[in-house]
């Protein structure tokens, strides 16, 4: 993994026949699959969305949080019932950008380490994939926020 | 409120495209393509640029795992308009709250009710 020597002749020509043999990826299939199940899974959201600001008092502003928190609720049931892989098969990132996607990547991974215990298996891997977006998200929320408190601070903005 | 669907379904939509392109033409892992998504997320929210699509696409803007960069940004820049420094760490879930709480509260409940299959 990750040697950078270049590769001898040998190695070349595998490496040219692999190329030949790889499946070709139906890439503009594949985007025109995750636009329209990635669109469809927005304006569930976007109903969920309207559904907190008429009947609950939330703004345009706030009514993402419970949308999100209802998307997740919705994510476990299909996760749960074996129904959200079958639609991840079928719409590649369209299931998994939304956050349904990252409720699924821990609920799918809670529930397929149940077997484990519920200390060590649950709460141990709950988090196994999704942890890297958190990692990511929050180190670089913390780093714009720094950056743009500090250049206010001295005046910059 | 008929527009409001239509910009949710495109721009929510043209989020999931670039996720679709980055798995199959820059060939990242899941892993790597949400990570990109989310730091993308905060970074727009750092130039004032994440709060004009919620305005113009609701849901699209706020469902895509972007907006989970954002708001973790969000929160943190709004304690610290408040706090000063401080408000930097203390603001971060302060806005997002709802997605991982939701996560960790319905994982765990799945976690009891579900068995694992296959």
């Amino acid at each position: 993994m990750g040697r950078k020597t270049s590769p001898s002749p040998v190695e070349k020509g595998y490496q040219e026949l692999q190329k030949k043999h790889e499946l070709k990826r139906p890439v503009f299939k594949n985007c025109i699959r995750a636009f329209l199940v990635g669109g469809f899974i927005c304006t569930i959201g976007q109903a969920i969305t309207y559904f907190y600001i008429y009947y609950f008092d939330f703004t345009e502003q706030t009514a993402g949080n419970p949308t999100v928190a209802t998307m997740i609720f919705l994510s476990m049931l299909l996760t749960g019932f074996g129904v959200y892989d079958h639609i991840g098969q079928f719409a590649g990132a369209g299931s998994a950008v939304p956050v349904t996607g990252f409720g699924n990547s821990v609920i799918s991974a809670a529930i397929e380490h149940r077997t484990e215990g519920m200390v060590l298996g649950v709460g141990g891997n709950m988090f196994k994939l999704a942890g890297t977006v958190l990692l990511f998200g929050v180190f670089s929320a913390f780093i714009v926020a720094l950056v743009r408190t500090l250049l206010t601070m001295w005046g910059v903005l | 409120m008929f527009p409001m669907f239509f910009w949710a379904f495109v721009v929510g939509g043209l989020i999931c495209v670039i996720g679709q392109l980055m798995f199959d033409v820059a060939k990242l892992t899941p892993g790597h393509t949400m990570s990109i998504l989310v730091v993308s997320g905060a970074v727009l929210d750092g130039f004032g640029l994440y709060e004009p699509l919620v305005d113009f696409a609701g849901a699209g803007a706020t469902v895509p795992i972007t907006s989970f960069g954002n708001s973790l940004a969000h929160g943190a820049l709004m304690e610290a308009e408040k706090h000063g420094l401080v408000g930097v760490l203390t603001g971060m879930f302060e806005v997002t709250s709802s997605g991982i709480s939701a996560a960790i509260v319905f994982g765990f409940i799945a976690a009891l009710v579900f068995k694992p299959k296959g």
